[in-house]
């Protein structure tokens, strides 16, 4: 009985740690969706939102050691804080701007390349993100703080230890991660479905040529979808943040991502969140089960195990769209 | 035209290269990556020692010391380039501050005839100088950790574990792994039960193996983590309400980076530490005049009295004191690699010596031999005072249990040497 109620309490942080996979995955799934790239970029974008969040909220001068170094100067800090609903607001802004360069520079001048040429562009923009990241705000660790609560919810644990005699662990950050990621996918289709961007976002995604035809701007639509993904890059990035701190490693959580696309499909946005509660719960029972017999630290390949095993019998992911090719 | 290329490269070269008679002791940092934010402060401690060696002192025995930087990002492919690239400019020791990059290095080292200097990390058996001739750990390693936490769980519970559950949370790679075999023997001795649980790197989720820490209440946790682990680890210990007081970190797990971003709740977690804490020592004093006020510090300039800033200029603090003692057994200032290897053997660095180079109590007596590459292994527990903002040594020097961990270092470094067929030295 012990076990059932642990594997249980496993199986809850495995659908909670599967929203804060998903919300990774999703910026993924907006840009493929809407270009067919696979943004290799996506885990920096999250690294490099937060930062500018972070540098925003505690009023931190942008280069400020270039800055320093060629002027002689010893400028850190502007001497003022700004509040979290105002700072989330401007690096939402900056992200719009960045996602402008991005097309600007990179994106309008590869139009019709191969989506490998895309791919390798998004790797070297992930590696110059990663440095002016580290250039524009620093290298230290930052600590996140939006006013999210964190650690266990202790109703939570005093009914369910009223209920089975022993309390369940639930981070209260996991239970606003999952809030937020229902609101922003509900939004995200709303979007879609009901605006006229976000059908001619769509009308881009199913055929590039034929929403040219009709008008639609494809420059204006790179523009929007990476500003989302941009902002899906911001609210991940606040999220893994607030638990580890603001520091290089957010890019890796790209990592946590992949098996939840392969899984849910690359193109699906309902795929991201089924894709995400697989995985996490999968991997989370898995390392609780079996993990003590074979030394523990499953997860990561388990994940990927899980994600082959799907791909196996569904090449384009539960939710993807189905491969069909007349010649 | 083509005589004014060769010029200017020979030019350049010569800018490049340090001066044939300077002693050369390369920082093989990473201020780029993942661990970014660890290795910065070290190199900036590391680089200002020697600046202000050199500054305040006209370096060392009148010889300028160069620190030239090569860039590892703490990659080991990386770490081997800058070594295949550094070795060109004669260096007397390396310390590439990574166990991988160290154990790459081992045999190319012998061969080369360069001294590794690796305090606090890489191969823990490299304490034997009978099989490990060129390479230096003192003045602790990961065994000793081990060890030395033991004891102060031991002293906490009043010496007595019988009972007891330790568990270990490690990263799952060489460097985590490194002090298994010691808690293992130390569970027989003492009679506590030991739990095994790594996490995978980077380590940003770590929900399953706190949960078992929830489910099975381990009295103490000892964890050997890096980078992005430390952090989401003390946070998870927060968010499960574990004793901070009974969550002690390897002296890799116990920098400021690792439990600010936990906040109020990082409050009492306990790391080991094999020097002392702050700036409260006169050194800093020379160090803020002669490097920082005058412009010449490493990096920003603005990591001085953290703690691996510390950590770094004590590395370079026993390196130098090595050279003094080359310099010293060799009749000249002007000393290389095989006289500096000769100065770490001979090297005895003692209290009063410590009070001499400003640093009082900061790190305990280091004397090497032939056969000790790795001192006595003596360490200290610092707690964080998260109200402070500051860590606080809260013991004196600690022994590591030797009786446990001389026979493991012997039996290591031994399979070492039948293995690359190496005759033992020092006879």
């Amino acid at each position: 009985m012990d076990q059932l109620i642990f594997a249980s309490e496993v199986m809850l942080n495995g659908l909670m740690t599967g929203v804060m996979y998903a919300l990774v995955a999703l910026g993924f799934v907006l840009i493929f969706k809407a270009s067919g790239v696979f943004n290799y970029a996506q885990g920096v974008l999250a690294l490099f939102a937060a930062l500018t969040l972070v540098g925003i909220q505690n009023g931190q001068v942008p280069f400020a050691h270039l800055i320093n170094a060629a002027f002689g100067t010893s400028l850190h800090h502007f001497g003022w804080t700004v509040p979290s609903v105002l700072a989330i607001a401007l690096t939402a802004l900056v992200m719009v701007g960045l996602a402008f360069l991005i097309e600007k520079l990179v994106l309008q001048h590869l139009v019709g390349q191969e989506p490998i040429i895309l791919f390798m562009a998004t790797i070297g923009m992930a590696y110059f993100l990663e440095g002016l990241g580290d250039v524009m705000w620093g290298a230290d660790i930052k600590t996140l703080d939006v006013g999210l609560p964190q650690g266990i919810s202790e109703s939570i644990e005093t009914v369910t230890d009223s209920w089975f005699g022993y309390g369940y662990f639930i981070d209260r950050l996991d239970i606003w991660a999952t809030v937020i990621a229902a609101l922003l996918v509900a939004a995200l289709v709303a979007f879609a479905q009901y605006t006229k961007q976000g059908r001619a976002m769509r009308a881009v995604a199913d055929d590039h040529q034929a929403a040219l035809s009709v008008g639609i701007s494809l420059r204006f639509i790179w523009v929007m979808v990476w500003s989302i993904a941009g902002f899906v890059a911001l609210v991940a990035g606040i999220m893994w943040g607030t638990k580890s701190g603001v520091q290089f490693s957010l890019s890796l959580i790209a990592l946590k991502a992949l098996p939840v696309l392969m899984l849910g499909g690359f193109t699906s946005i309902p795929g991201a969140i089924v894709g995400g509660l697989i995985i996490g719960v999968g991997e989370k029972l898995f390392e609780f089960s079996i993990g003590p017999m074979v030394g523990g630290a499953t997860e990561n390949w388990f994940a990927y195990v899980l994600a082959l095993l799907f791909l196996v019998f569904r090449p384009q992911g539960l939710f993807g769209e189905r491969i069909i090719e007349r010649v | 035209m083509k005589l004014k290329f060769p010029a200017i490269v020979a030019a350049a070269t010569m800018l490049a290269a340090p001066a044939m008679a300077d002693l050369v002791v390369p920082n093989m940092s990473y201020r780029t990556g993942p661990y970014a934010a660890n290795g910065i402060p070290y190199a900036d401690g590391f680089s200002d020692y020697f600046t202000l060696l050199n500054e305040r002192d006209g370096g060392i025995g009148g010889q300028i010391v160069q620190v030239p930087e090569c860039e590892t990002a703490y990659n080991t492919e990386k770490g081997i380039e800058c070594y295949e690239a550094l070795k060109s400019q004669n260096p007397l020791v390396l310390n590439p501050l990574s166990t991988g990059i160290t154990y790459q290095l081992i045999p190319k080292i012998g061969v080369d005839g360069i001294s590794l200097y690796t305090p606090g990390y890489g191969r823990t058996s490299a304490k034997d100088g009978t099989v490990f001739e060129w390479v230096f750990n003192a003045p602790a390693n990961y065994w000793d950790g081990a060890s030395v936490a033991v004891k102060h769980i031991l002293d906490q519970e009043g010496g007595d574990l019988s009972g007891k559950k330790i568990a270990l949370v490690y990263h799952n790679s060489a460097y985590g792994k490194e002090p298994i075999r010691t808690l293992q023997e130390l569970s027989e001795k003492h009679g506590f039960d030991l739990m095994e649980l790594p996490v995978d790197a980077p380590g940003q989720e770590q929900k399953s193996q706190w949960l078992q820490i929830r489910r099975e209440k381990p009295d103490y946790v000892i964890m050997y983590a890096w980078g992005v682990m430390n952090q989401v680890a003390i946070q998870e210990a927060v968010n499960v309400r574990f004793p901070m007081d009974h969550f002690i970190g390897i002296w890799w797990s116990g920098s400021e980076n690792d439990v600010k971003p936990a906040g109020a709740g990082a409050d009492g977690y306990k790391s080991l530490t094999f020097h002392g804490v702050g700036q409260d020592y006169p050194l800093y004093a020379d160090m803020k005049q002669y490097v920082h006020d005058a412009g010449k510090a490493s990096g920003a300039g603005d990591q001085m009295g953290n703690v691996l800033y510390s950590r770094g200029a004590y590395a370079a603090l026993v390196i130098a004191e090595a050279i003094a003692k080359a310099q010293e057994l060799a009749g000249t200032a002007e000393i290389n690699a095989a006289q500096m290897r000769d100065g770490f053997e001979g090297l005895d660095i003692t209290a009063e010596r410590m009070v001499e180079l400003g640093l009082p109590d900061f790190g305990a007596p280091i004397k090497l031999s032939c056969e000790n590459h790795g001192g006595d292994g003596l360490g200290r527990i610092q707690q964080w005072d998260a109200t402070a903002g500051q860590w606080n040594l809260i013991t004196d020097f600690i022994e590591p249990d030797a009786e446990i961990l001389d026979a493991l270092v012997k039996e290591d470094s031994q399979a070492y040497a039948a293995e690359a067929g190496l005759t033992p030295r020092c006879n």
